[in-house]
């Protein structure tokens, strides 16, 4: 292995400045072997990883004899006949749901954006608040919301429905909503960005500008911390929309559920076999989150990274 | 001299009470709004729980077919009797124990293979993969599950037909190979969030060390070992911790995958059991037992944590 570091730091020397800035220096060059071994391996993960997605694209424009007797790689009509598919499964769609699909996707949003809302404020107020603040008991709510991080949250879902029972305020959307609403993550993503992008004399100099602490709150410190709130919102939104435990237990009206508790229920019907119309609603019910993962992926990043240097 | 010193010691000290004062008042008012919502959502539910884990709920009056108001009967310690005295709970246990050991190791020796793998330089567009990689985590656990209870099916799955055709017949659904179909649902949608993470640390470490490695006469492979993975070793540990918690909760899976397979009982895994406890499908019923299996599981949870926590200690310490 030296001896070929040797020569690759040879022929290095030979000619040195034929690199783009970014380039690595020869001798960090990895070996053809190595190289297609790689990206063998990357491209494995990546199939595994989009197959499903491929799949339900597919499948979502098959009769359920085409799902049985057509290529399960590829569409079963041709592709001009495609919209005509896709429009067949949307109105079978559309009729087992009993038009009802698009109210609960709409459903589904409603939750995931107010409680990702609220939970974003609030977390940023409380991340605030322990970061730039000494005061009596912050080590002691700190240690329990830190340890509320440990809990196994479907765990919570068995009390919180008795105590939403028990104050008749199980099936309506508040039941989803308020569980919904607080995260123990964000706060500890507020409080993260809060310590380190939040200057203290920044903080002095509005004081001695005589400004209170709720205008130096709204106007200094959210804006500083916008990004960070978007990636707060981002992970509360897609735990709000993913949740599926806390809505079946939450809800029993059809009208109030969200788009994966609908698909669940169609299903679970014994009588359902239009798989192909189940697909498209399945990739129509997470489109939404879709969308604002390719929008918003640097803010995906900002929030796990987080995650992995702080802890 | 000295007089004049103690007169302006004087308002300095009343000065910087003020200020602890108002510190103490701003912290707890930013607090407040989070401090309630918490109470409402984690801490009232938990004391509750374990309230009602000593009541079980009897129709009272209305006979033996029941028609009466629902009452809260004391029984003392008799959900937790039930609770680690079934069988039913505790093959469950089994399961998802079965479940933890297959699928975390998997997942997140995955993520590293592959965060490390993209941090090596050996290939130049990174963000193809990353994006691929992360994208099943926005797809919602049910409905991963779905999409995968079709791949799984013998009718139209592409992927047991195309292993048919080779001569390899595999059953998803036979009883000892549903953990693992299940686990490949869960490690479907959570290794590139895990990666993600990976990915983060691994960026975290400052470029220089890997040139002295090499100047040092190392390879790609001890550069990985004995530079990256150090690194990334907090952050894996926190990952690994978290999804032993998590995978003790698996319910998801088999709750989707229980509607094509009758096979899957209401209590084939705790969380299944507590909800269907919860819900009355299985007796005893109502809230009390329900809290019971939930209290039972978090305590299991917990002894699982400070397990792993005391495992890794004597590992760090050798």
């Amino acid at each position: 292995m030296t001896s070929a570091n040797h020569v690759r730091a040879a022929k290095q020397q030979q000619k040195p400045i034929k690199q783009k800035a970014d380039d690595l220096p020869r001798s960090m060059r990895p070996s053809k072997v190595v190289k297609i071994t790689t990206i063998v391996v990357l491209v494995f993960a990546l199939i595994y990883f989009l197959f499903p997605i491929y799949w339900a694209i597919i499948a979502s424009t098959k009769s359920p004899s085409q799902l049985v007797g057509s290529n399960g790689l590829w569409f079963a009509v041709g592709l001009k006949r495609i919209p005509e598919a896709v429009a067949t499964n949307y109105s079978i769609l559309l009729g087992w749901t009993h038009s009802q699909f698009w109210h609960w996707v709409f459903n589904s949003l409603i939750y995931s954006c107010i409680s990702a809302l609220i939970g974003t404020v609030v977390s940023v107020m409380a991340g605030y608040g322990t970061a730039k603040f000494q005061f009596r008991g912050r080590g002691v709510v700190m240690a329990i919301v830190m340890s509320a991080l440990l809990m196994p949250s479907a765990l919570m879902t068995i009390p919180q429905y008795s105590i939403f029972n028990a104050l008749h305020l199980s099936n309506t959307m508040l039941a989803v909503i308020i569980p919904c609403s607080v995260s123990p993550f964000g706060f500890f993503l507020g409080r993260v960005y809060a310590q380190s992008s939040v200057p203290t004399e920044l903080l002095e100099a509005a004081r001695i500008d005589g400004a209170g602490e709720a205008r130096i709150f709204f106007t200094i410190v959210l804006r500083i911390l916008a990004p960070a709130m978007v990636t707060i919102f981002l992970f509360l939104f897609v735990a709000t929309w993913n949740n599926f435990l806390l809505p079946l237990m939450m809800l029993s009206s059809e009208n109030l559920f969200p788009v994966t508790l609908g698909l669940y229920g169609l299903v679970s019907l014994p009588v359902f076999t239009d798989r192909g119309a189940l697909m498209m609603g399945s990739l129509l019910g997470v489109l939404p989150v879709i969308i604002l993962f390719f929008c918003l992926q640097r803010f995906w990043q900002a929030g796990l990274t987080a995650g992995s240097v702080k802890e | 001299m000295s007089r004049q010193a103690t007169s302006e010691a004087g308002p300095r000290k009343r000065r910087g009470s003020e200020i602890a004062r108002r510190n103490e008042r701003t912290g707890w008012a930013f607090m407040l709004p989070f401090c309630i919502l918490f109470a409402v959502v984690f801490i009232i539910p938990i004391a509750y729980a374990v309230y009602m884990s000593f009541f079980q709920q009897v129709a009272s009056g209305g006979g033996a077919y029941g028609g009466g108001e629902m009452i809260n009967r004391f029984v003392g310690l008799e959900n937790f009797r039930y609770v680690v005295t079934s069988g039913a709970f505790w093959s469950g246990i089994g399961r998802v124990l079965l479940y933890t050991i297959i699928q975390v190791p998997v997942m997140i020796i995955a993520a590293l293979a592959l965060a490390m793998l993209l941090d090596s330089f050996i290939i130049k567009h990174v963000t193809p993969y990353r994006l691929g990689y992360f994208l099943p985590y926005a797809i919602p656990g049910a409905i991963a599950a779905i999409i995968w209870v079709f791949l799984y099916n013998d009718q139209f799955s592409p992927i047991v037909k195309g292993l048919a055709a080779i001569g390899v017949h595999v059953n998803f659904f036979a009883p000892n190979a549903l953990i693992v179909s299940m686990a490949n649902i869960t490690t479907w949608t959570f290794t590139g969030y895990n990666m993600l993470i990976f990915l983060a640390a691994l960026q975290a470490i400052p470029r220089d060390l890997y040139e002295a490695a090499r100047i040092d006469g190392a390879n790609g492979f001890q550069i990985a070992i004995r530079i990256k993975l150090p690194n990334v070793r907090g952050a894996a540990l926190l990952a690994m911790l978290l999804s032993i918690i998590g995978s003790i909760q698996l319910f998801n899976e088999p709750q989707v995958m229980q509607t094509v397979d009758k096979g899957i009982s209401n209590s084939y895994t705790p969380m299944m059991m507590a909800l269907n406890t919860s819900r009355g499908i299985l007796t005893p019923k109502g809230d009390g037992p329900a809290s019971a299996i939930a209290i039972v599981m978090a305590l299991i949870a917990g002894v699982l944590a400070a397990l792993y926590a005391y495992i890794e200690g004597k590992v760090n310490e050798s």
